[in-house]
Order: C-alpha cells, then sequence, then structure tokens
C-alpha cells in the first residue's frame, strides 16, 4: 500500500447480511474518521474501484458531546469524531482502520444501530426529579455544596453514547442488565436534594432483574468510558445502597 | 371545552422544543415530539459557556432592564424591543425552574447559583454547569419530557423528519407529514398546532460550529410553503473555533470570561487603524500584542462576538495571522489550574482535536459560522397592546405554526450576545406552551374533525417527491453540490461582505439549483438511505442560502454581524428594519420587503465598546411586570 494513503475497513450491511468493504484515501494532518466518510458520500467507490453505496453512520455535533457517533474503531467502542486518522496511523503503525457497528444493540445498517433500549431503561429507573411543575413560586432547589456539585456534574456529563455497554460482558442477549449508565443515572438522581426523596423507588429498579446484580466487575465500563465518568465507583455504591434499600422493604422500614 | 385532549405537535427536541413540550404537557396537551435524533443529542448540547440570568447575587446592581438594555444595543438595534424586555425579566424565574428540575449549575460556597461573565455585558450575569451548560439545561429537560412520556403525555417520534406542513382550505396549519429516517416511510401527523423548534442552519456553510443536524431544511421547507422569513442575512460569526476536516469547533467565549487572552505577535512597522479612529503601530515586533484589549480598553477581550470576528480578520489581513493564516492565539496558559479546571471540558476538546496542550500552549483559533440571528417570521403582541389577546406570540404568519428557539428571528437582532442563546431558546419554548392551548381554545374546529382528503393530499405531493428523486439518474452528486455551495457562502457571505462578492453568490446558488435537478442518487434502497435524506434537503437548504445571500446584497450598511466595508457606518435613516423574506415559485430569487422596528423602550444610540462605562442604563415605557402574563 502506497504511504501517502490509508484505509478503512468497514463491515457494513444490514442484519444477516454484513460483510467487509474496504476504502482507500489520501492522507491528510487533520482528518478523522467523520471526515473521511463524508468522502465517501462525495464518492462512492471502494478500493477495488467498483461503485458502491455511501456508508451509513450516525453523528451530530462532532465535538464529542452528542453521544452519536458511537463505533467500534479497530474493535474498541468510541466516538468516531474524536477518532484521529493520524493517530491511529501512529499509534498501530498500520495504515489499515477497522469499523464496525456495535453489537449490543440492534443493527440497523452498517454503522448504525438502534440505541432505544438505553433510553427505555432510563424511564424504568425514573431518571428525573419529580418537582411539583413547572411554575414559579420564587424559590430555587435546594443548596448544594461545591463538592456535591461537582460529583453531580461528572455524572451528568453522561451522552448516552452506549460505550459502557458496547464493552460489557454482562450486556448480552441471555440478560436483562440494562447496563453501567443507568446504573450511574441512578446515582445522579438520588445525589440530587430533591431527587433523594424517591431514591427507594429508584433503588428497588436496582435490586431487580434488571439492576445492580447484573454487574459481574469486569470494570470494561469505566475504561472506555469517554467522558471519564466514575462508572465503577457508582456501581459498587448504587450495589451497597440497593442491599440496604432491599433491607429495609423486608422489615417494612419506609426511607428516612 | 372539549373533553378529549387537544393535539400538539412539536418538531425539534432541543431546549426550545423540550421546555414548550414540557410545558405543554403540563398543561394537559398530548404532544407528538418529532426530532431527526434523539431529542437527548440535539444541538443545544453544544452550547459551552452558559445562560444569562440578571439576578444579581453578587452585588453589582444588575437587573434584567440592565439585561435588557445590553441585549437590544448588543443585537444593534435590529430586535424588536419589547420580547426582549420580557424575556429578560423571565429570566430568574426560568433560573429557579432549571434549577428545580436539577440542572447542575456551579455553586457558590453557600451552596447557591454561581455566576461569570461573558461577553457584551461588564456583568457577573452567566450561571454555568461547567463548560457544558447546553448538555446540562438539555438533559434536565430531557429528563422533565420523558417523565410525561412516561405519563402518556408526549409521544416522541425520534429519527423522523418534518416534510411539509399540512394546510386546510382556510390556510390554517393542521399537521405535518414526515419520514422515518430508518426505512424512509411516510406518515401525516394531525394536530391543532405545530411548534416549529428546528434550531440553526450551520449545515448550509458546512464549516461551522453546529452540529450535522442543523441544516435549516425544516424552516426553508416551510418558506417554501409560504412562511415569512425574518433578517435571513444575520449570521454569527464566533471569533474563537478550531477548523477541522469536517466541522469547525467552538472554543467557548467562557474562556476569555475566565480570562483568557487574545494575541498576535506584534509589528511595530505595520500600522492599523483603532476603532477610536486613530492609526497605531500593530504592536512590538516580536512581542505578543494584545490588539483586542488595546483597541476596546474597556471590554478588551470580551467585546460582542461580531466585533472580534472582524478585528481578528482584520490583524490577518495584515499579514499578523499565526503561520501567515486566518488564526490568533488564545491564550490560558498564564491562568491559574483551578480555572483551567472549571475550563476542563472545552480545553479537552481542544486537546483532543488538536493533539495540543492548551494549559501549556496558546490555542490557534480562527472566526466560524455560529449562530442564526434571524428565522422564522413570528408575532410578539407586546404586554401592553391592545389586541395583545387576540393575537398569539411566537405564531408565525401561517395560523396555528409556531416557530421558537434560534429557528425564530426574535431576540437577538443583528447581534446575539453570548449565553443569550439558552436563555431565548428556553423562553420562547416556554411561551409557546402557553400560547398555543389559548389558540387551541379560541381554534373553530379540530384537526380531527378535518376530512381526511386534506391530510392525503399532503402525503402525495410527498410520495411523489420520494418517487421523483430515488429514481434521479444525473450526473451530479448532492455532497459535491453542498461543498460548493458551502464553499461560496462562507468566502462571500460570512465575515465580510462585497456586493460584487454577493451577486457572485447569487449566481452560483442559481447555477446550484439548475445543476440540482441533474443529480444522480447514490443509494436507491428504503433502508436508512442518508442521501436519499440529504438530496431533500439540500433543495430546502439552497433557498434558505438564497435568502441569506439576497437580504445581505440589498442591505447596504454596516449593521452587528453584516459588514459591508463599502458602507461602513450604521444607516438608522434607511436601514433600521426588519428583512422579510417571502417565497415567490414564479421568482427565481426571493421576494425582500421590510417592516418597521418596534423600538418602544430605547432609542438608537451608537454601539460603542471602547469606553463604556458600568452605567445605570435606563428603558423607557416599561410596564411594571408582576409575572410572565
Amino acid at each position: 500500500m502506497d504511504a501517502g494513503t490509508y484505509v478503512l475497513k468497514i463491515y457494513r450491511g444490514t442484519p444477516g447480511k454484513q460483510y467487509w468493504e474496504q476504502f482507500e484515501f489520501k492522507r491528510n494532518y487533520s482528518a478523522n474518521v467523520i471526515s473521511a466518510l463524508m468522502e465517501i458520500q462525495k464518492r462512492p467507490v471502494n478500493r477495488k474501484g467498483e461503485i458502491t453505496t455511501p456508508v451509513a453512520w450516525e453523528q451530530g455535533c462532532l465535538e464529542e458531546v452528542c453521544g452519536s457517533c458511537s463505533m467500534l474503531i479497530n474493535g474498541k467502542p468510541r466516538q468516531a469524531c474524536t477518532a484521529l486518522i493520524e493517530e491511529y496511523i501512529r499509534d498501530t503503525g498500520s495504515n489499515v482502520i477497522a469499523l464496525a457497528p456495535f453489537t449490543k444493540f440492534p443493527l440497523i445498517r452498517d454503522l448504525c444501530v438502534n440505541r432505544d433500549s438505553m433510553f427505555q431503561a432510563l424511564v424504568k429507573i425514573r431518571g428525573w426529579i419529580s418537582v411539583d411543575g413547572t411554575e414559579d413560586q420564587g424559590e430555587f432547589g435546594q443548596p448544594i455544596s461545591q463538592e456535591v456539585q461537582q460529583a453531580m456534574y461528572v455524572l451528568s456529563t453522561c451522552m448516552t453514547c452506549g460505550c459502557c455497554s458496547e464493552s460489557c460482558p454482562q450486556v448480552n442477549h441471555r440478560s436483562e442488565f440494562m447496563g453501567p449508565a443507568a446504573m450511574s443515572q441512578i446515582r445522579y438522581f438520588n445525589t440530587n436534594p430533591t431527587g433523594k426523596l424517591e431514591k427507594s423507588e429508584r433503588l428497588r429498579v436496582a435490586t431487580g432483574q434488571e439492576g445492580i446484580a447484573g454487574c459481574g466487575n469486569a470494570q470494561n465500563c469505566v475504561r472506555v468510558c469517554p467522558k471519564g465518568i466514575p462508572l465503577t465507583e457508582s456501581l459498587s455504591l448504587i450495589g451497597r445502597e440497593a442491599t440496604k434499600q432491599a433491607l429495609k422493604d423486608l422489615i417494612g422500614l419506609p426511607d428516612a | 371545552m372539549n373533553t378529549r385532549k387537544t393535539e400538539v405537535i412539536v418538531v425539534g427536541g432541543g431546549l426550545a422544543g423540550l421546555s414548550c413540550a414540557m410545558k405543554l404537557a403540563e398543561k394537559g396537551c398530548h404532544v407528538k415530539l418529532v426530532s431527526v435524533t434523539k431529542v437527548r443529542r440535539s444541538h443545544s448540547v453544544c452550547a459551552q459557556g452558559g445562560i444569562n440570568i440578571a439576578i444579581n447575587l453578587k452585588g453589582e446592581d444588575d437587573s434584567p432592564i440592565i439585561h435588557a438594555y445590553d441585549t437590544i444595543k448588543g443585537g444593534d438595534f435590529l430586535a424588536n424591543q419589547p420580547s426582549i424586555v420580557e424575556m429578560c425579566m423571565a429570566g430568574p424565574a426560568i433560573l429557579r425552574m432549571m434549577d428545580r428540575i436539577g440542572c447542575p449549575f456551579n455553586r457558590t460556597p453557600e451552596g447557591h447559583v454561581d455566576f461569570r461573565r461573558f461577553g457584551g455585558t461588564l456583568y457577573h450575569r452567566t450561571a454555568f454547569c461547567g463548560a457544558s451548560t447546553g448538555q446540562q439545561l438539555l438533559y434536565a429537560l430531557d429528563e422533565q419530557v420523558r417523565r410525561y412520556e412516561a405519563k402518556g403525555l408526549v409521544e416522541k417520534y425520534e429519527h423522523h423528519e418534518f416534510l411539509r406542513l399540512v394546510i386546510d382550505g382556510e390556510g390554517i396549519a393542521r399537521g405535518i407529514v414526515i419520514h422515518d429516517l430508518f426505512n424512509l416511510e411516510l406518515h401525516v401527523l394531525r394536530a391543532d398546532a405545530v411548534v416549529i423548534a428546528t434550531g440553526g442552519l450551520g449545515f448550509i456553510y458546512k464549516q461551522s460550529t453546529n452540529s450535522t443536524f442543523c441544516t435549516g431544511a425544516a424552516n426553508g421547507r416551510l418558506y417554501m410553503q409560504g412562511m415569512k422569513y425574518a433578517n435571513g442575512e444575520f449570521i454569527q460569526i464566533h471569533p474563537t473555533c478550531i477548523p477541522g476536516n469536517d466541522k469547525m469547533r467552538l472554543i467557548s467565549e467562557s474562556v476569555r470570561g475566565e480570562g483568557g487572552r487574545i494575541w498576535v505577535f506584534g509589528d511595530s512597522s505595520k500600522t492599523i487603524e483603532f476603532p477610536d479612529g486613530s492609526t497605531r503601530s500593530c504592536g512590538k515586533t516580536g512581542e505578543p500584542w494584545y490588539f483586542l484589549e488595546e483597541m476596546y480598553p474597556a471590554f478588551g477581550n470580551l467585546v460582542p462576538r461580531d466585533i472580534a470576528s472582524r478585528e481578528v480578520l482584520r490583524i490577518c489581513e495584515q499579514g499578523l495571522g499565526v503561520d501567515g493564516k486566518i488564526q490568533v492565539f488564545l491564550d490560558v496558559t498564564h491562568l491559574s489550574s483551578e480555572v483551567h479546571t472549571k475550563l476542563a471540558s472545552v480545553l479537552e476538546i481542544y486537546e483532543k482535536f488538536t493533539g495540543d496542550n492548551p494549559r501549556k500552549n496558546p490555542m490557534k483559533i480562527c472566526p466560524g459560522v455560529h449562530y442564526t440571528m434571524g428565522g422564522a417570521w413570528v408575532d410578539w403582541p407586546a404586554i401592553d397592546d391592545q389586541d395583545r389577546w387576540v393575537r398569539y406570540r411566537q405564531m408565525t404568519n401561517i395560523p396555528g405554526c409556531f416557530n421558537i428557539g434560534e429557528s425564530d428571528y426574535l431576540f437577538h437582532g443583528a447581534n446575539r450576545l453570548g449565553a443569550n442563546s439558552l436563555l431565548s431558546c428556553i423562553f420562547s419554548g416556554l411561551v409557546a406552551g402557553q400560547e398555543v392551548p389559548r389558540y387551541i381554545e379560541n381554534l373553530k374546529g379540530f384537526s380531527r374533525d378535518l376530512p381526511e382528503e386534506v391530510f392525503k393530499a399532503a402525503q402525495d405531493l410527498e410520495e411523489k417527491r420520494q418517487k421523483e428523486l430515488l429514481s434521479k439518474e444525473g450526473t451530479e452528486n448532492v455532497h459535491q453540490l453542498h461543498d460548493e455551495m458551502a464553499n461560496y457562502m462562507v468566502r462571500f457571505v460570512s465575515v465580510k461582505r462585497d456586493n460584487p462578492d454577493l451577486k457572485r453568490a447569487i449566481q452560483k446558488l442559481k447555477e446550484l439549483r439548475a445543476r440540482y435537478e441533474n443529480i444522480g442518487m447514490t443509494d436507491r434502497g428504503k433502508e436508512l438511505n442518508q442521501t436519499y435524506v440529504f438530496a431533500h434537503q439540500f433543495q430546502a437548504m439552497l433557498e434558505i442560502a438564497l435568502v441569506i445571500a439576497k437580504g445581505a446584497l440589498l442591505r447596504n450598511e454596516f449593521r452587528g454581524s453584516h459588514f459591508k466595508p463599502e458602507f461602513p457606518e450604521r444607516d438608522d435613516q434607511n436601514w433600521l428594519k426588519t428583512t422579510i423574506a417571502t417565497y415567490d415559485p414564479s421568482q427565481d430569487e426571493p421576494v425582500i420587503t421590510y417592516e418597521p422596528i418596534d423600538m418602544r423602550h430605547l432609542d438608537p444610540i451608537p454601539r460603542d465598546y471602547t469606553t463604556a462605562k458600568k452605567g445605570k442604563p435606563t428603558l423607557k415605557n416599561i410596564r411594571p411586570l408582576d409575572s410572565l402574563e
């Protein structure tokens, strides 16, 4: 292969009809995976010189804050927008980069999967603050210390991208585990002073089939999270709290 | 009133769409929320810096009136004033609401919401959540909407796109046609009112800070169906972006709010005209020249965005750009590690996309397309207008079709101040959440009672279009056409505008319109066919690009973001008026008319940022407002 070029090897197609297709590009200092995929749109010709269809993928902000462009790059789940081509060539010593769709979610086409289940999990864990209404009563919420705010902020940067679930051996078609992101969101809402009022209900979800029992402590999630969210810390914390909750429920003790 | 629930469609799930959907559901409406993506991924997540609320927690004697004054002046007097005054007045209540629903704002030691400084003001007025305030505000609203979704009051149509408004024989909006982005199936949704909240149009320029969702296609389609489009020529260029192959990435104004400084290496052999009219040397050769601080002593690095962008360009045209390019340094290396932590997510973006550490080396940044001040024309009866209660705020000229957030034109005039967009999006969303139920209450006849033909006719049109477009076999590639359009728009219709260039741009757009007829579809399937989806959008994008260019060509003055060196002064005599574009299929250019601006609160004054002192600005004709309504 010409040293002035690189190749994207893309696992594409629809369910049951997936195949690899390669595309070759001229090297360019500031290229990332997204800009390469955009090149294919303008000239959908594969490495063999055959005319093909443009590759489908999800994208949005391209600043790693919306969570759209998740995919497997050289087998690792991440956001494609921050995947710089030159960094890959430098780090792997290879001019070939492999792209594939996530495997833990239903495939739609090419690099796109359906991540609805992650959003359904946010409903199950009651991922909201139950305010009486949004009309102004002249009151703020309760004061929050700087330390707690900082902890909450980190948890709240979760963009539901799905990298954690993709990396988790316990998220699979035989298990009902909702995945690390939802567990971390339980911690987030249970930290908010008003959210605390529904703490028990969220913890009961965590004690259920889809909850914390599913975690096998492989710790893959925390390694792939693009936002550096302390997912394993959340998982063990929610695990302890859930156990306490189960005990309270057993003896019929309402939460203080 | 009828016992059956009223049906409302909200298109777009950013801050405006979500706050509107939340308010409507709270008022008992059934909401169909349509979005091209998961609403939680909407472009609002990109807003970094903060939200302006004049609540005066820093003892600076700040007030909503001063906030309104800054906003009117910052917009170079192009905006109608009553809506701005009410927005600023509503600010504190919006902040309290966002705090209550769990938005994790940064805190003071006592545990209250903290504030920072932003461009175009001298006050600490900006509440923030780290450096991803938009993301946090959006998530808090998304969570409330999810709560209503769980209760069955909100029904989401994510990964669906708005294609066409259904307008009945009396010209009233009665529903929409959408397609499913996964399989291109067409659906008709009925409703008693339609709210459009589809954001800005940066993708027309491609090299913009906007998300790729921000095509402007929804407004373009509505414009082609008769919706008036206002002040299209006003496009904000953000002074501090990282250039990239796929897009521009924003470096937030908060970096300067926290003490970041803009500079280039000086060259004492060169001179430049200062804003005060004097001609001075371009700093000292070989030493950092903090040109904004020298030119604008009062506001320094925090002058409004249009001014900063133009000065960066002017400096670079003198040959002082870093590496000889259109780029300058944005420097945070002198700031403490605490400040670096506060700005962490912004600095990380820079590091991720350039591989360079901004804590050690000054960042290299350039101006880029950032915000759409213009948008759908919407009505705004002021609180003390006689006909306040027979008109509807945020309603377009098509009855029953509302427009809110960045996709309307109301709040920012010729230039938006930093951290005002999040406020205007939430505010206009909440306003529509109150106006829509009132509109439906006064509406004769519900959408569900209309004959099927009305809806069938709209769907037929889209079916026909889909067939035609999918069978295109021409030689042009629509993405190539997009590149060509974007190049012309960036070169000729952004920071600096000249009439001969604008004429060339208009010619080019017409040429692209002709070539668009000859595109070939590189994908003909129905499964997640993104080529088709974009080709459908592109037609509407072209029409809006023409609106921008034509409005710019006609406006012979310099106002806010619209800078035309040939006409270097603001011309209130001739141009203190709103541009209105109307689509006429029988003509090859937009029909442009003008409308007077409501200036009941503040007479135009020069927009001076060189010497401004913290004064006590006042507005006239302010009626004491107890609450929003």
